[in-house]
């Protein structure tokens, strides 16, 4: 399963990353939302996958039976996915209001404050 | 139970709670932003008086024992880094009580302000991770919205250019952060710091540590990821942009100083002379990009850039005394940086623009006020006996100690064109006389409390600035006795195990013990 999620990470990264680097601001914030995406399934990859074991302690035992999937990344990955979600609602938003202000939706016309 | 590590997050978290609750009500808010903020800065204090006493103060939140739960923690480092946060608060909520609009003020600036105190404070005190993480997008979010309050073009601009660059930042630290877990399976920044030296892949540790530094630099605005900032900075209203030059880029700085002596010590021989010269590169272009400038503002954005390079080359030389040094610079500039950015907001009420070209004649007008913008700009520039002689005569020393002359040369050359930049904007805005093209408006009026429509007070602006501008000098006269409390800060970034036993309590052995599910292990089929 490892591979598989390495490649499909890899493979959002570059889209993230090409999409970033245009001079649309809509692909801008759609690249910002995939880099966010990817990282959130790195951390969850990176710290092991393991199948069908969840990490409940049977009643009357310190510690769970055997080996168990780890909960700390999910705990990490569910905190990471609401800022993101958080963060990125501003994104949109404030491409929005920047088109309405700007009246375009090129990176090379937000030259302004830039000399 | 040590509460005074946990205050200084959990108080502006409730003066923004209470600011929330009188949405309403200005009279309100801006008590609560005054009032909130000075109890914040006894707390400091309070905390700053425990750690000189102590050396290391730690809570464990909820009472989870340190490698599992979530552990607040403050040195020397964050206590300094507390005051002068708490201190930075105080002092932009009163000038903001004359500079901020009604409209602004409508719209939750004071609830944002406390929102982004609590994230800087919240970043200055963890000793987890991706709690850091958590803090850093606290104050971001807060940022984004103070970036944009009142919406006019240029803030838009520059918001975009900002929001983006500091997402990217955040994605790669996160990222850092996952694959750092996938390798020692722990947050806790003390427990990583032991496992990193045990790692299997050293080749990996420096990644990561290339990783941070990417990230950390994005923030702090370092060479050559900067042009964010002062594409930015100049945007926004003047209390939030001095609130951002004075504390934003500095939590960056501040977490290079964190990750780079706890966690990546060995991998120093690799990432030294990036840092150095990623220092040198800061200095140089920071400078060179504000003497090219005639906005006010933009000129002091450009030398925010500059003075990041100084506090990096005192990380970078890794020296007790060098990081010291680090240290007293990131202090100076915090009051410095702030208060001449609060300088340009009165200028700017004075004569109406930011323009360089148009300024003219406040020597004759406002004799107080140029003495007060004299002391901040030398003390920038590193005359003595202000401030900054005395940060960058520490970092020069300690690049003489430790050998490293063309770059020790390179400091000391920005301070000159620091010092140019700065005659030019005193002879353009105090020196030569008024451009009779200059149509210095009407003073603003503002509804005042009873409804009417009154002049607006300027006392209210220039007591905090000579307020900051007293203690620039201040901390030049009582060089030696802070001197001592930064050198007791530098020893014990150099000697992390007192760091690590703070936190984890002694019971090491406990979380070697308990390690026995990580995740290394279950990823192997």
């Amino acid at each position: 399963m490892e591979p598989v999620m390495a490649i499909a990470i890899g493979l959002l990264y570059a889209a993230a990353i090409f999409l970033m680097l245009r001079r649309s601001i809509v692909k801008l914030v759609i690249g910002l939302m995939l880099l966010s995406n990817a990282a959130n399934l790195l951390i969850f990859t990176s710290a092991g996958m393991t199948r069908g074991a969840p990490p409940l302690i049977p009643e009357g035992m310190l510690a769970p039976e055997g080996v168990v999937a780890d909960p700390l990344p999910q705990a990490v990955v569910l905190t990471a996915i609401v800022i993101a979600f958080g963060v990125l609602a501003f994104a949109v938003v404030l491409i929005r209001r920047a088109y309405e202000i700007v009246k375009a939706d090129d990176l090379d016309k937000m030259k302004d404050t830039d000399t | 139970m040590r509460p005074e590590v946990a205050l200084p997050v959990l108080l502006p978290l409730l003066s923004g709670a209470i600011s929330l609750l009188f949405w309403r009500s200005r009279p309100m808010q801006r008590f609560t932003a005054v009032a909130g903020n000075l109890v914040l800065l006894v707390v400091a204090l309070w905390l700053f008086a425990s750690v000189h006493q102590e050396g290391y103060v730690t809570i464990q939140m909820g009472g989870w024992e340190a490698p599992y739960g979530i552990t607040l923690v403050a040195d020397m480092l964050s206590a300094v880094m507390i005051v002068l946060t708490a201190l930075i608060g105080l002092v932009i909520a009163v000038y903001s009580l004359a500079s901020t609009g009604p409209d602004h003020e409508k719209f939750g600036y004071y609830p944002l302000m406390h929102l982004l105190l609590a994230g800087v404070s919240g970043a200055f005190l963890t000793g987890d991770i991706f709690n850091l993480y958590v803090w850093f997008e606290v104050m971001l979010v807060a940022s984004f919205a103070l970036m944009i309050l009142g919406g006019e073009k240029a803030q838009m601009e520059g918001a975009i250019k900002y929001v983006t660059l500091n997402l990217l930042a955040s994605v790669i630290f996160l990222t850092a952060i996952g694959l750092l877990y996938g390798m020692v399976g722990t947050l806790n920044m003390a427990d990583i710091a032991l496992r990193l030296h045990e790692a299997e892949h050293q080749g990996m540790v420096e990644v990561l540590a290339v990783m941070f530094m990417v990230a950390f630099g994005i923030k702090a605005a370092a060479f050559p990821l900067f042009f964010w900032l002062p594409a930015s900075y100049h945007t926004p209203p003047v209390a939030v942009s001095a609130l951002f030059a004075g504390l934003l880029t500095k939590v960056g700085v501040y977490s290079l100083f964190r990750v780079f002596t706890l966690m990546f010590d060995e991998t120093l021989d690799y990432t030294q002379d990036l840092l150095i010269w990623g220092a040198a590169f800061t200095m140089v272009t920071g400078v060179l990009g504000a003497a090219a400038q005639y906005e006010f503002r933009r000129i002091l954005s450009f030398h925010i850039v500059s003075q990041i390079g100084y506090m990096i080359l005192g990380l970078a030389l890794y020296t007790p005394l060098a990081i010291a040094g680090g240290i007293f610079a990131v202090m100076h500039n915090i009051v410095v940086k702030t208060n001449l950015f609060l300088i340009s907001g009165i200028t700017r009420r004075l004569q109406g623009t930011y323009q360089l070209k148009k300024m003219g004649g406040l020597y004759k007008e406002r004799p107080w006020l140029a003495v007060a913008f004299f002391l901040s700009a030398f003390s920038l520039a590193g005359i003595p006996p202000l401030s900054g002689f005395f940060a960058k005569f520490v970092i020069v020393r300690a690049g003489i100690e430790a050998e490293a002359y063309v770059v020790t040369g390179i400091a000391l050359a920005v301070g000159l064109m620091t010092l140019y930049s700065m005659v030019k904007i005193w002879n353009e805005v105090f020196w030569k006389a008024l451009p009779e093209d200059n149509l210095v408006p009407e003073q603003e009026t503002v509804v005042g409390d009873d409804g009417r429509m009154v002049k607006p007070s300027l006392w209210m602006m220039t007591l905090p600035v000579g307020a900051l501008a007293a203690l620039s000098l201040l901390i030049g006269v009582f060089a030696e006795p802070l001197m001592q409390i930064m050198n007791t800060a530098g020893e014990q970034l150099m000697n992390p195990q007192g760091y690590i036993d703070a936190v984890l309590g002694g019971n090491v052995d406990v979380s070697e013990a308990l390690i026995e599910v990580p995740a290394s292990e279950e990823a192997t089929p």
